[in-house]
């Protein structure tokens, strides 16, 4: 050991006890496991269904009684995306005739019967937030990652038909806007922002929820074009300029 | 879990690890369905075996290619 290391190692000990000291404090005084003293969560479990008819407590909650916040945290996903798009491609060179075909065609059989497998759970988990559990997020994600499979099924040139800058930002655009118009409409109406306008329909069915069904749909619009933005924008900066020429 | 954790902080390859983090994730949405949190386990699912290692993966993809050239 080199008089370097023994001085780092002289200066990590103490403060490395003292996050394993803290550490250890705060573990011994914490609750036993499945105590629960949220009372808003019981609360809402009791008169979500009665009162929103939603019977996914969890979305009545991320679209109706967080609905604010949650249309922030779109605006951040919606920035982030953003971001990344105006840091990578303002550099980036056209890509041209290139192609990364997938050698195995056990690969590209299997893999082309995923996107459709995943492609539809991600639509059910979408459609049926409101009802099962899931939603608009996790549903895009589950859509975005159904089409990144074709890259990885049948190579690049399959996957630039999906994968393209000019069909993707309308969507991306549209998801975000579309959930502040639906508040904007609610407070037209002469109601509060984001208020539920349509009506409730019947609890248990994919007509429940009203104006969540849309916030949802949004939701699951933005994310999935977002998530999509994204992958496109690492593929064509990262990995499309070192693909075989033709 | 803790054997799951532990190995991924303690793989030095970048690329094994992506895929143990996986693993890990996938672990942990199988807690939170046990733990009656169906909702939070997709979140995690979706989120840990699809968007981050991709992005970890094409990361890992550039600075080998980087390094290759030198």
């Amino acid at each position: 050991m080199s008089s370097r290391q023994r001085l780092r190692a002289w200066i990590a000990a103490p403060v490395l006890a003292l996050f394993a000291a803290i550490l250890g404090w705060g573990f011994a005084r914490a609750p036993a496991f499945g105590d629960f003293h949220g009372a808003y969560g019981d609360l809402l479990n009791r008169i979500a269904v009665p009162q929103r008819h939603t019977s996914n407590v969890v979305t009545a909650i991320v679209f109706d009684y967080r609905g604010f916040d949650t249309m922030g945290e779109e605006f951040i996903l919606f920035a982030s995306v953003v971001g990344v798009v105006l840091l990578l491609r303002a550099v980036r060179e056209p890509a041209t005739g290139q192609d990364d075909p997938v050698a195995s065609d056990a690969i590209r059989l299997f893999g082309i019967i995923m996107v459709a497998v995943i492609l539809v759970f991600g639509l059910w988990l979408a459609a049926f937030g409101l009802v099962t559990p899931g939603g608009g997020f996790q549903g895009g994600v589950a859509i975005a990652g159904g089409i990144v499979l074709v890259f990885l099924a049948s190579g690049y040139r399959a996957w630039r038909t999906f994968g393209r800058e000019r069909l993707l930002d309308p969507f991306e655009g549209l998801g975000a806007a579309s959930y502040a118009a639906v508040g904007l409409a609610a407070l037209i109406a002469g109601a509060p922002f984001l208020h539920n306008l349509l009506g409730l329909g019947v609890a248990g069915t994919l007509r429940s929820g009203g104006s969540m069904t849309l916030l949802n749909w949004a939701v699951a619009v933005e994310v999935a074009a977002a998530n999509l933005v994204l992958y496109t924008e690492f593929l064509e900066s990262y990995l499309v300029p070192h693909l075989p020429r033709r | 879990m803790a054997c799951a954790a532990t190995s991924v902080a303690l793989c030095l390859d970048p690329l094994r690890q992506i895929f143990l983090s996986g693993v890990y994730g996938l672990l942990l949405a199988v807690l939170f369905v046990v733990l009656q949190a169906p909702d939070v386990a997709l979140s995690m699912l979706v989120v840990s075996t699809v968007a981050y290692p991709l992005i970890v993966l094409i990361a890992i993809s550039r600075t080998r290619r980087e390094r290759g050239e030198e």
